[in-house]
Order: structure tokens, then sequence, then C-alpha cells
């Protein structure tokens, strides 16, 4: 017979016992421990490269409840990192590729999807009934909603993020009230909130899509913020607050920081705040962190001034016509070798701006100039430069050469003339 | 005749978070501060580094690590393996021998 289970936890079923046993053994884990897990809920934020390895190890170790948001339906450039979603779930929501896997993996979980969109209007009402809550978004703005959300829940906010090769994890307002009954007074040891790290917003900084994300990446940090936030249902976790780096390419992959405390003057969770938090009502997200993310592919499709800019089409019959036509391509060196128009130019955007007389010289010296890039952005820039250039060196660079950029890039030239140039 | 060449102090750097791409796509470097700031008796501190780096091994976009003499938001500063709101933020003095990491903070997942 089973021994008597921990009154204030729920009671396992017999299937759980056999379930579960490899991990109830453990020394330090035992009944309680799955006890623990059965009686906790925690919000995934994001059903991406970070929230579904997270997703899959919460639901296999069994715990209780399991939120799920993501407004996103799922692409297949989604499927090299973002592991619970597959061919067939192509086009669905995210949130419902990822509820399928769940319930598939482990029947006994109660899963809960959201397919909105966090917004200061619904943050406080969908995390409310959650004990722990996992930040796997990827920008700013939600970053510093659900910080400012945790912190006026008083919730525990496991936090992971990465972006290249790297991976970034932390604990936000730990040692919340409600992590750690055991201890309600223990203000002065609360760990700090994301605002205290960060109170000014850093603008900028690029997205997985424009600067590359690896899978393993994700899957790393993703697990690691299950592993945190196992760490927390069972109270096992590390009192005082850390960041954790990890970097694929270096060895060791590793290192620990030891961050500041809470900041006594943070505009979220200091006492000037009064421990309620910030003004949800009054907080633009999206405006504090620099304003919405232009839509690149909208962007570089504009027309611009007249004659600044041509279309694919009008490349191509360039290079038909004209056997000078000067290709220039101001990709990165790697994307550049993914694929490239034959006769093309390389020179990456950063180097071209940082000095572009030396950019104009190095290539042909006499045919028209059209400048491509991925999208049809950096290709204005570049094209404005040395347009600037030529003007500040004698006018016309011999009588008359003219620099253009394509519109929308390789991706409208792969779409408008050439339908096997690859897209990425 | 030479000037005795000032004295320094010798300070292992490392950039991360992709910080490492402005300084010449170089995760480490190594790098011979002069021990006061120039021109002044004031010891060489996490500000005077900053400054330094900026005008001296930054290659590409000083406006994406530097603003307003320090580091730009979004960049945390690590000394010792220690956040340097510990340590005193930039009127933490330098010592030989001291690790700085800069890491640039990650929004993506
Ligand atoms: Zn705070």
């Amino acid at each position: 017979m089973a021994s008597s289970p921990t009154p204030e936890f729920p009671p396992l079923d017999l299937p759980e016992y056999k379930r579960y046993g490899r991990q109830m053994i453990l020394d330090g884990f035992g009944l309680e421990g799955q006890q623990k897990l059965k009686a906790a809920s925690v919000l995934v934020v994001g059903a991406g490269g970070l929230g579904c390895p997270a997703l899959q190890y919460l639901a296999a170790a069994g715990v209780g409840r399991i939120g799920i948001v993501d407004h996103d339906t799922v692409e297949s450039s989604n499927l090299q990192r973002q592991i619970l979603h597959n061919e067939e779930t192509l086009g669905l929501l995210k949130v419902d590729s990822a509820a399928q896997f769940v319930r598939r993996l482990n029947s006994l979980v109660q899963v809960t999807t959201y397919p909105n969109a966090l917004h200061p209007s619904n943050a406080l009402e969908i995390m409310r009934p959650y004990d722990i809550i996992l930040d796997c978004t990827d920008n700013l703005p939600t970053r510093y909603l659900l910080s400012d959300s945790a912190v006026a829940l008083d919730k525990p906010l496991v936090s992971g993020a990465a972006m290249r090769f790297e991976g970034q994890l932390c604990v936000y307002n730990l040692n919340a009230s409600s992590a750690s009954s055991t201890s309600p007074s223990a203000t002065p040891d609360k760990g700090p909130c994301y605002r205290c790290l960060f109170p000014t917003p850093a603008v900028g900084g690029g997205t997985c899509e424009e600067v590359g994300i690896l899978g393993v990446v994700t899957g790393v940090i993703g697990n690691l913020q299950a592993a945190e936030a196992i760490k927390i249902i069972l109270g096992k976790n590390e009192p005082k607050p850390s960041l954790l780096l990890y970097s694929f390419l270096y060895s060791p992959p590793f290192r620990s920081i030891k961050l500041r405390g809470k900041k006594a003057n943070c505009a979220a969770c200091g006492d000037a705040a009064g421990g309620g938090g910030i003004d949800f009502g009054n907080m633009d997200y999206v405006q504090m962190c620099g304003g919405a993310t232009p839509d690149w592919l909208k962007e570089g499709m504009k027309a611009g001034s007249a004659g600044s800019r041509v279309t694919p089409q009008e490349l191509k019959s360039a290079i038909g016509t004209d056997c000078n036509t000067v290709i220039l391509d101001v990709r990165p060196r790697t994307e550049y070798g993914i694929c490239s128009i034959e006769g093309s130019t390389n020179i990456p955007i950063t180097e071209l701006l940082a000095n572009p007389s030396s950019a104009l010289t190095s290539i042909a010296p006499s045919g028209d100039v059209y400048v491509v890039c991925r999208l049809g952005n950096d290709s204005q820039l570049a094209a404005d430069a040395l347009r600037q250039t030529s003007q500040e060196v004698g006018g016309d660079v011999d009588g008359g050469r003219k620099v253009v950029d394509v519109i929308g890039g390789l991706r409208l030239w792969s779409r408008a003339v050439d339908e096997k140039f690859p897209v990425y | 005749m030479s000037s005795p060449t000032p004295p320094t102090i010798r300070l292992q750097i490392e950039f991360s978070g992709g910080l490492e791409l402005l300084f010449s796509h170089t995760r480490k470097h190594t790098v011979n501060l002069p021990s006061t700031v120039p021109n002044s008796t004031r010891p060489a501190d996490a500000s005077y580094l900053i400054l330094y780096l900026r005008d001296n091994l930054l290659k590409e976009r000083p406006e994406l690590f530097e603003e307003k003499g320090t580091v730009k938001p979004g960049i945390l500063v690590l000394i010792n393996d220690t956040d340097w709101e510990l340590e005193g933020e930039g009127e933490y003095e330098l010592k030989d021998g001291d690790e700085i990491v800069f890491i640039s903070t990650l929004h993506g997942g």
C-alpha cells in the first residue's frame, strides 16, 4: 500500500507512481516532489524556440496545469528549432500545435491555450491563475510587460533569451511570496525584476529572423527554463540572483554571474512603486522600447525617390543589355555565400557604410551600379551613401554612371525574375 | 630622450551577446590601460575604461556601445564575474588582472 500522501498536496493515482517512479525515487524528490508538481501550474509565454523545449519537459515531468500563450501560426522556418511543431501542423496556431503535442505526451496535464498577443489589458488576467511564469518571448516590449505583470502579481518569472549562438537565463522577481510560503516577510531577499537590471530599454538589437539563431541554443535555454521552474516548485532554487550565459562556440560554454538584488528605486518593484507595480493603463510598452519594429518586407518594397530604385525586372534587362552592369550585393558575407546573382560583387553593408569611397573604387570602374540585399532595405542605405560619395568626388562618376538599388531585394528577385533563386 | 612609458594595468576584456561584432568580431581582448586617466591623477576606473575601449578598440557603430559616458542601456557590465552595480559601477577602480565582461542583453527566442 502507498504511504499516506502529504495532506496539503493532491494524491497520486496508481498509474502515476509507475509513470513518474524514476524521478520519485530520487533523494530529495520523493512522493512529495511529484505531488508538488501535480499541484503546480506554469504559464509558458511564447510557444517558439524556448517555449517548445520548456513545455516538453514540464509536461513530461507531470506539472499539473500548463498554460500556453502565443498568437502566431506555425511556419516552415520555425521547425529548425521549435520542436513541438511539425510538418503536419504547419499553418496551425502555435498554441494548438503545442497543446496537441503536450496532450499526446501526457494526458494527465491540464492544458489551457491563449491564442493572444500579451497586452497590458489582458496580461494580469492570463497570468493570475498560474504559480510561475516562463518568459519564452522574442521581443523587448513583451519582456518588460511580463516583468511588470509578474511584479504586480508577485510571481517568479523564469526568463530565457537566445540569439545567434548565445543564450541567457535569469529568474526575476525570485522569492516572490507566492513561491516561498515559509517566509512571507522576505522582502529584503527578493530578487531583481527585469527593470532593476535594465531600467532603460535598449533600442534595436535585431530579431532571430534578421540575425539568426541556432536550434540547439534555444533548446539548451528552454530546457534550463523548465529546470528552473521545477526547482522553484520543489523549493530547491538558488535564492541568490544570478544570470547564466550559454555560448555554443566557447569553452567552457556556461558562465554564471552574480547579480544585484532588487533595486530600492526600481520603477516597478522598488519602494516608491509601493509594491503594487507599475501603472499598466498608462504604459505603452512598444513606444517605450523605441516604437514598433518596422515591417522590413514592406519597407524594402517602397518606391523610393524618383530614379533611385529599380524593379528586379529592370535589373534583369540591364544585365541582358549592358555587359558593364555592376551588381553590388551588400549582404553579410555568410548570406552571400548561401546564394547570389551570378557576376555580382559582395561588399557587406557595414564595410560599405564605414568607407563608401573605398567601396566605390573597389568595384568595376564603369557601368551602372545596381545595389541588392535580402529584402531591399540595406540596399537603399548603401545606394544613398554611394551616390553621396560619388557627388563629393566630382559629380557623376565616369560621366553619368548611375547608382540605383533593387526594390524588394533578392526576395522579390526570386519571386519576379528567377524562381529557382533560394529564399531564406 | 624618450619619455617614460606611462604605467599601465593589464585587463582581460570580453564581449558577448553580439557586442563582439563591434570589436573586430573578437570576443576576448587583452588591454593595457593607462593606470591613471591621462592629464589627471584620477586612477583608471570603469568609466574611463568604457571611453578608452570606445576610442581604441571599437571598430564600428560606437553608438551601440557607449552613451552619455557609460554603456548603452541593455548592456550589463561584469567585474570579475560580478554585476558592476555591486562593485561601484563606473567608479570601480580597476586593478591589474581584472576581468571585465560586457554583455548585451538578448531579446530573441
Ligand atoms: Zn525592479
